[in-house]
């Protein structure tokens, strides 16, 4: 629709009316009347003010100490990056950067920079911004997550500005995938004294009422224009309203107050989508996953027999094959999610490995590889070898409805071979201290909420030595030989930057994974969202922010914009 | 009035014996999942339709009724009872115990009992059947719950302290608990019925509530509780009406239950 504003700009030099007849002259008037019409029309999509809602405060408007999906989608909106990871095609495109060059040793990154860039107080944006981001990202004392990506080795990040728009960054040690790691770095101005407030993204923040609302208004001096020359973005101003209860998201919503809606739950978008399909949008499997893991841990406070039921490959495996993932997907997510394989989800086009075959559902399967470790049935209770029936608690989050759910079938899949499950829902703080601290429990449901798509970002949970390590954390060395495995082939793919060595060595972690089951995947769920009619150019995605990712490119319908 | 009391009176007898014939009526059973039939609208086979997971809805409600109708008048007596020897005596005994019984009970209505129930659940062992952790809330319940009611009797007790026929009874050489007992409980009776009346859907509320702190009714053990936390996100009650039983079910039953209590109440 900007293009045709754009042809009928000055539709009258374009006509010599000389001699020609009155009927076509009538024809011509026509022409321009609704070509007229049709750039006003135009004209009155661009403009307005977007709304939607995130469910918390953002904790920072500082965006090298984010660390929460509000203040996330602040940072995403306001910040100019170097480089963006393109959440359609997951491929890494050009920002303020026009190009860059990655040393062959992986310790070097050089960037080119785009001319003539401002910041929102319209300061000029060069290698000196650059440079200074970089230093205060890597400050231990400011504690950024951002900046511990690229801590790969012992040493400073050094910066060298080579010219005004050319700046090299050194690592002590190789950063696998550095380039895609600045797509979280956004760049801050060295010398405005708006600090934080000078953006190069295409909004800034213009108020936030602490607890109620943010406001962000259009950028002026964004960089980007769109295939016509325009200056983006084409809205005038995004409110975001901050909004706890989903219930009041929703009927707003349905109200026409608000005009996106991310990461909807299944039951309401179901009910959104009977009776406005045209309203909601399911983009696939997300990169999120469900899962249940069974404690390992040697000095965990539960019996004996019940650990070595729990370091079972057998055991574990029979559990995963027992559990029906078709209905937990079919009831629990309204088929709004797929049975998940193991650690990526196949949304993750390039990591996952799609030689993995689905588990099936097999509770016979189940009881022959139970009987290899002296498991039997008797009277309908599973026996372990010595005679103690087998029987363990499952922890989740209390109110989360579809771990409550899952649990309930899943205690109900396992019951058919002799299992008994007891479910208990715990607080969240509680159920992380007895699954971190005390380990005391015996098997636990959580869910993975994946943002990076590189497998470098798992490193914290598939090494033995991490925290996250959830089934058996920080181990002093590899317990198993399958973890020592893993150990070898996550540092092996961390230390190279050849790709196809990496996939591999990825590959096969998900193939261990897949065979011993330390954590029992369940499903992947889709990503979900609500984008209203008075919005076009929206395309949600998988990747987070799904609806909004291409804020800049957003527009509002006539009615909307003129009502806002 | 005599209408309503019989009303009352057939519709707690019929609630109550439905309630124990769930094993006839419902012969579905309360776990069972029909997984074919998730969240299903009311059938002949599922006379209320079915739960997220298919669980016949009009099975899990008698069930829950019989759980919910034993449990939370044991939990109402329990702190019923309490608050009977905490307010009653304090009342009865006046001057500094009861002061210091006003002061306990304010200091106890004022503590964050969710961070206690927290810290209880935390001690709970893990592995307890649905029915032990079913008794375990009640249990909580009703120790819980006596401060508000003993602040209520404490003040009556303390108006009968001076009344004239106990200090009639004291002139005639009644002194201490036998006083007490004959004639300061007997007079605290209206109150404290209004109290157990009243704890009972308080109780009932409460049970849903714990489950979000996992000391509710453990799955897959129904309870008027946990079916009315099948009412959370729904947004308008033409869409799925019959998932409004519970609801109707426990405002009818505590309102029969009231009526009841009235007749009780003019009688005492």
């Amino acid at each position: 629709m900007i293009g045709r504003r754009i042809s009928f700009q000055n539709p009258s030099s374009r006509f010599q009316p000389t001699g020609v007849s009155s009927r076509a002259l009538r024809g011509v008037s026509f022409s321009l009347a609704f070509a007229f019409l049709l750039t006003l029309s135009a004209l009155a999509q661009n403009g307005g003010e977007l709304r939607f809602c995130l469910r918390t405060e953002p904790k920072t408007f500082d965006p090298l100490l984010v660390d929460d999906d509000s203040s996330l989608s602040i940072r995403y909106l306001t910040g100019g990056v170097l480089a963006r990871v393109n959440r359609h095609t997951q491929e890494l495109e050009p920002e303020l950067a026009e190009s860059w060059k990655v040393s062959a040793d992986g310790k070097e990154i050089t960037f080119k920079l785009r001319r003539g860039v401002q910041f929102s107080d319209g300061t000029p944006f060069g290698a000196d911004d650059v440079a200074f981001t970089m230093q205060r990202v890597m400050d231990p004392s400011l504690h950024s997550s951002t900046g511990d990506a690229f801590r790969s080795g012992n040493g400073a990040v050094t910066t060298k500005v080579i010219a005004a728009d050319q700046i090299s960054i050194t690592f002590p040690a190789a950063v696998v995938e550095v380039d895609r790691l600045f797509d979280q770095v956004a760049i801050m101005s060295s010398h405005s004294s708006k600090k934080e407030g000078a953006v190069l993204g295409p909004f800034m923040v213009a108020e936030h009422k602490a607890g109620s609302s943010i406001r962000l208004e259009r950028n002026a001096y964004y960089w980007k224009k769109d295939a016509q020359g325009r200056r983006l973005p084409y809205l005038d101003a995004i409110n975001i309203d901050i909004q706890p209860n989903r219930d009041v998201e929703m009927l707003r919503f349905k109200r026409g107050e608000l005009d996106l809606i991310n990461a909807l739950d299944t039951d309401y978008f179901d009910r959104l989508g009977s009776t406005s399909p045209q309203l909601v949008h399911d983009a696939g499997p997300s990169l999120d996953s469900d899962f249940m893991w069974f404690n390992q841990v040697a000095t965990a406070p539960i019996p004996e027999y019940k650990r070595s039921w729990f370091r079972s490959a057998n055991f574990r495996r029979a559990v995963s094959e027992v559990i029906n993932r078709e209905d937990i997907s079919r009831i629990v997510y309204n088929g709004h999610a797929q049975p998940a394989l193991g650690p990526v989800s196949p949304a993750n086009k390039f990591w996952f490995n799609s030689s993995l075959k689905a588990v099936a559902h097999n509770p016979q399967a189940a009881l022959e590889l139970l009987k290899a470790d002296g498991f039997h049935l008797q009277n309908g209770t599973l026996l372990d070898k010595s005679g103690n029936p087998v029987e363990f608690s499952i922890v989740t989050n209390a109110g989360n409805k579809p771990r409550e759910r899952m649990s309930v079938l899943i205690q109900e899949d396992l019951s058919k071979v002799g299992i008994k499950v007891n479910l208990v829902p715990l607080d969240f703080p509680s159920l992380i201290e007895r699954i971190s601290q005390k380990f005391n429990y015996e098997c636990a449901m959580l869910g993975f909420r994946n943002v990076g798509l590189d497998p470098s970002e798992q490193m914290n949970i598939w090494l033995s030595s991490a925290e996250n390590h959830a089934w058996n954390p920080q181990q002093k060395a590899p317990e198993t030989a399958w973890e020592a495995e893993i150990d070898k082939l996550m540092r092996a793919q961390a230390s190279t930057s050849n790709l196809k060595k990496r996939k591999e060595a990825f590959d096969r972690v998900q193939q261990i994974v897949y065979e011993q089951a330390p954590f029992i995947y369940l499903v992947n769920q889709n990503a979900l969202s609500a984008v209203s009619t008075s919005v076009a150019g929206a395309n949600p995605g998988i990747l987070y922010p799904q609806t909004f990712w291409n804020a800049e490119r957003l527009t509002l319908n006539k009615a909307t914009s003129a009502r806002r | 009035m005599k209408t309503a009391r019989v009303l009352s009176c057939v519709i707690v007898v019929a609630v109550c014996a439905m309630s124990l014939g769930a094993h006839w009526l419902a012969p579905a059973g309360y776990a069972r999942q029909f997984r074919e039939l998730p969240d299903a609208p009311p059938s002949r086979a599922h006379l209320l339709g079915t739960d997220e997971v298919g669980r016949d809805r009009f099975a899990r409600v008698l069930y829950g009724t019989r759980i919910s109708l034993l449990l939370a008048p044991a939990a109402a007596l329990v702190s019923t009872a309490l608050a009977a020897l905490v307010g009653g005596l304090a009342g009865y005994l006046g001057g500094f115990w009861l002061k210091l019984a006003r002061a306990f009970t304010d200091l106890f209505l004022s503590l964050p009992w969710l961070f206690l129930l927290i810290t209880v659940r935390a001690l709970l062992p893990l592995n307890v059947s649905p029915m032990v952790s079913v008794l375990i809330t009640f249990l909580i319940l009703g120790l819980l719950g006596w401060a508000a009611s003993a602040r209520v009797l404490s003040t009556s007790a303390d108006g009968l302290r001076n009344s004239d026929f106990v200090l009639q009874a004291r002139a005639s050489g009644l002194h201490g608990p036998r006083l007490f007992l004959i004639h300061v409980l007997p007079n605290l009776k209206p109150v404290l019925y209004a109290q157990f009346w009243f704890s009972i859907p308080v109780f009932i509320l409460s049970e849903a509530n714990l489950g979000v702190l996992g000391l509710g009714v453990a799955e897959p053990l129904p309870s008027w509780g946990s079916l009315l936390r099948e009412l959370e996100g729904l947004i308008s009650f033409r869409e799925q009406p019959w998932r409004l039983v519970p609801l109707l079910l426990l405002i009818v039953v505590m309102t029969s239950f009231q009526v009841l209590l009235s007749h009780e109440e003019v009688t005492a």
